[in-house]
């Protein structure tokens, strides 16, 4: 606190926001001491729908974990799976056929357009505007049909497994997933022209909540809130895993670090998407979608590993401590959001309420992914 | 009517405003809904009668059945006055407003005064039922409510003027019968300002603003402060408030379309009447709905700096060369 | 490159244990063991360094020494097998009383260090993930607290995005981080008294 705010004669009041409040999407809160509309401190307020993840990853073998996964970040659940059974697999010493590794990024990157979709819609619900919101969900709504028809459900995937996948696609995948790529190719200009042309919405989002470099490296923030702040830094380039490496994609990295260029970073990196499913169905090999010796019972042998992928929000971790049972010892989540919200309260300070709501949007929060 | 016993024509002009009011309401909410629902891919309310259209006194009969809660701790007078007071300048204002040549209740010669006059009463209202309310985004809301009101009551006030001194008399009805065909109309350059136009898309803009219609409904910014100034009514006590802002829309649209668009005059010299007022304003409410469902919602302070930085200086513009254009030609 | 400026780096620090390890197969590339007081001098060399955090978390070790004591007295016992049959061996080939009266010495010391003693004090591990943006360098710090007093530095001086997960290790462990602005509970309920990923917590 500064020390015009400790002055007695100055005085401020305490503004709940949330756990129920249309912006924070979800059970989170965030305690606001305000003065008029300025905004003096922010604390969020977490643990609303805390429900230990880690602890029941420790009551459960390897793959009765697999469904908690895609219960994290439920918009872009995938991801996680993804990330989880890297990590095993990378534990144990799991080879996947490659067809499986084509799939999977695929769907995961299907699943990151969906994810960048709803939020495109409720950041601008956020700012006022209702009708992207349904444009997006009705996009997001022909992906969702895809991946339901694949994975067998619509949000809370649960279709990798330890040495591939739980099945293979089926034969109109591949058409469904290129007349996804051609709607949205088709329909992302129509999305700038509404919202990134629109001239409230830039005076809004240009110049509003700041966040340098130097406070995503202090905060761990990573995914599109870094490189939003000119940081270039994306698992998938920078630390290649599956088949990443072979795919031709560009990270979008904006400097200016305010609203605009955290949301213009996800409009991009939708076309990026877009281009590593395309090449994905390309590339894609006939084969197994499921190593042959996996064995039932995963026994990964004693020691830690650590894998990270990037989720739709950052990097999502997972350390993993085996003791060479069939359960695993220790199981940490490394969310990206919870990282990612750690610097809202700094970087909210003198902000207006109007603004702080437009910043707590372009931080793209997924509440269980906070509170795990 | 003139045969009549004043006391029956009272009677019918206040029984007429009252369901005209609520009538209105209730097929604007229709309206809006539908609208918004073929703006966003999908077909809004279908299920309650033909195309929905009875929807709205579904939703009437619910909010009327809910018991009425005062939240411990709010101001139980002022929390209560609040929208009956919203809903009261509401109805009043219809007063003066002509429907057609013959339809108007009072037929006075300061309307436009009183229209004002009336309707700047409407801030109250959101100020008490913010500050009666007890709760802080209310009290947050009022206070935006109030000083986007203030603001935008200025400018708006300046281009009716301007207009005033074209025509020459306060009385809606005489503006109207001076606006005759297409051409006469005062939305356009040639009937004695070159700024008019200018001056109608003040007009208009500050009638959202005053409205508090998007995107400038600051006092209601649903993902900043919930619900604004009503988020502790429920009931008929939110239904009021309602059925205000819908009566305050239409008032708005009426006089844009009275002071610019020549009221019920027929654009080609047929059958002046109560149709061509109506489809004036409802088609400018339409636009309203329109620019609402598209736009998202500015910010406070850009929109104070809007009214005092641009809307002000432009309308004493229009006032001024106005005034230079009458005293010349 | 990066991976050895900051092996030398850290290997200045008195306590640090730097251990090279394999990314494909672990996930990290500096597996660094410090002592708990060092930790902060540890993050300092680290945000010079240019690094980024990822997590503070622990790891409950308990039942580790007694693991550890049962194998060091198998181990004893299995050695000390070895030395009867050797003794035994000795005995047949000496054949004196000193040979007979030898053996039952060893057994003793063997029960004496794996059952009569206790077993040292169990502890918790706590580890830091940290991670550049423009190198591939993952750096694993580690650090032990015994479980009876976990007090270890707080780190979120250096990094102030260490303070909520030190606050969540606090929450699950009950690990004690001195220095830090505040403990009280992030995610578990703001009266909870409990450490839930301790491996002696019964819910």
């Amino acid at each position: 606190m500064s020390e015009w705010a400790a002055d007695p004669s100055y005085e401020t009041f305490v503004l709940n926001m949330g756990p129920q409040h249309p912006a924070t999407h979800g059970a989170l809160r965030v305690k606001l001491r305000m003065d008029g509309e300025y905004i003096v401190e922010a604390e969020p307020v977490l643990g609303y729908i805390h429900r230990m993840h880690e602890k029941m990853g420790e009551n459960r073998t390897y793959l009765q974990f697999m469904p908690n996964t895609g219960r994290l970040d439920y918009l872009s659940a995938l991801s996680y799976n993804h990330g989880y059974v890297s990590a095993v697999e990378r534990a144990a010493g799991i080879t996947v056929p490659e067809r499986a590794e084509y799939l999977r990024v695929i769907t995961v990157e299907l699943n990151r357009i969906s994810s960048h979709l709803l939020w495109v819609g409720a950041f601008v619900l956020d700012l006022g505007g209702f009708t992207p919101l349904l444009y997006a969900m009705d996009d997001r709504e022909q992906i969702l049909d895809l991946l339901e028809r694949v994975t067998g459900s619509r949000l809370t995937y649960c279709y990798f497994r330890f040495g591939g996948l739980y099945n293979d696609v089926d034969d109109d995948f591949e058409a469904g997933a290129r007349a996804i790529v051609k709607r949205m190719r088709d329909k992302l200009p129509m999305y700038h022209n509404l919202i990134s042309k629109n001239i409230i919405l830039r005076q809004r989002l240009e110049g509003v909540g700041p966040i340098t470099g130097e406070m995503c490296r202090k905060y761990g923030a990573t995914g599109p809130v870094a490189r939003g702040s000119g940081i270039p830094y994306d698992v998938r380039r920078h630390e290649p895993y599956s088949v990443y490496p072979e795919l031709d994609f560009d990270i979008p990295v904006y400097e200016q670090g305010d609203s605009m260029a955290r949301y213009l970073v996800r409009m991009d990196e939708i076309e990026q998407s877009l281009r590593i499913i395309e090449q994905g169905l390309d590339k894609m090999p006939d084969g197994p979608v499921m190593a042959e010796k996996v064995p039932k019972i995963i026994k990964p042998p004693k020691g830690d590993y650590y894998f990270a992928v990037e989720a739709a929000r950052g990097s999502f971790g997972v350390r993993l401590v085996s003791d060479g049972t069939n359960t695993p010892y220790r199981l940490k989540l490394r969310s990206p959001c919870f990282s990612n919200v750690s610097l809202f309260g700094e970087a909210a300070r003198g902000m207006l309420l109007a603004d702080a709501v437009a910043m707590f949007g372009s931080l793209d929060l997924v509440i269980p992914d906070i509170d795990r | 009517m003139a045969e009549l016993p004043e006391i029956f024509r009272v009677m019918a002009y206040v029984g007429g405003i009252m369901a005209f009011v609520g009538l209105n309401a209730a097929f604007l909410v229709w309206m809006e809904r539908k609208v918004a629902g073929h703006i966003q891919r999908r077909i809004g309310p279908k299920e309650v009668g033909p195309f929905g259209i009875l929807q709205s006194l579904a939703d009437g009969i619910k909010l009327m059945s809910k018991q009425l809660v005062v939240p411990a701790k709010a101001d139980p007078i002022l929390y209560r006055v609040a929208p009956a007071l919203t809903m009261i300048t509401a109805v009043m204002v219809f007063v003066v407003i002509p429907f057609g040549p013959a339809l108007v209740a009072r037929d006075i010669n300061i309307g436009l005064l009183l229209i004002f006059a009336i309707a700047s009463v409407n801030v109250l209202a959101l100020l008490i039922g913010g500050w009666g309310s007890n709760n802080k985004y209310s009290v947050i809301s009022a206070t935006r409510a109030v000083s986007q009101n203030v603001a935008y009551e200025v400018p708006m006030l300046i281009t009716v003027v301007t207009m005033v001194m074209i025509v020459g008399s306060m009385n809606l009805n005489e503006i109207v019968g001076q606006q005759g065909n297409l051409l006469q109309w005062y939305i356009f350059p040639w009937n004695g300002s070159i700024l008019l136009p200018v001056a109608f898309v003040i007009f208009f803009i500050c009638s959202l603003a005053e409205t508090n219609r998007a995107p400038f409904d600051l006092g209601e910014a649903e993902s900043e402060l919930v619900a604004g100034f009503h988020t502790e009514y429920g009931g008929m006590g939110f239904g009021l408030f309602f059925l205000g802002e819908y009566g305050h829309v239409f008032v708005g649209c009426a006089l844009a379309s009275i002071l610019f668009l020549g009221g019920w005059q027929c654009p080609f010299g047929w059958m002046p009447g109560v149709h061509w007022m109506m489809i004036k304003t409802y088609l400018l409410i339409f636009v309203v709905m329109w620019i609402r469902w598209t736009y998202p919602r500015t910010t406070l302070y850009g929109l104070l700096n809007l009214s005092w930085k641009v809307m002000v200086p432009f309308s004493l513009a229009v006032l001024l060369v106005t005034a230079a254009m009458l005293k010349v030609f | 490159m990066k991976t050895n400026a900051v092996e030398k780096a850290l290997g200045a620090l008195g306590s640090a244990q730097v251990a090279v390890s394999d990314h494909a197969t672990r996930g990290f590339h500096l597996n660094v063991t410090v002592n708990p007081e060092e930790v902060v001098r540890a993050a300092e060399v680290l945000d010079a360094e240019g690094f980024f955090i990822e997590a503070v978390t622990g790891v409950d070790w308990l039942g580790e020494q007694e693991a550890l004591a049962k194998e060091a007295a198998k181990k004893a016992a299995a050695a000390q097998k070895a030395a009867e049959a050797a003794a035994a061996e000795t005995a047949e080939q000496g054949g004196g009383e000193e040979g007979a009266a030898s053996p039952p010495e060893p057994a003793d010391e063997a029960e004496a260090a794996g059952q009569g003693q206790e077993p040292a004090e169990d502890s918790f591990e706590v580890v830091y993930d940290f991670n550049h943006f423009q190198q591939l360098c993952r750096v694993t710090v580690r650090t032990r607290v015994p479980r009876s007093n976990p007090e270890l530095p707080t780190i979120s001086t250096v990094y102030p995005g260490a303070d909520w997960h030190e606050r969540e290790a606090h929450d699950f462990f009950g690990l004690i981080f001195t220095g830090h602005p505040d403990l009280s509970p992030l995610l578990l309920p703001e009266d909870a008294d409990f450490h839930p990923l301790r491996k002696d917590y019964k819910p």
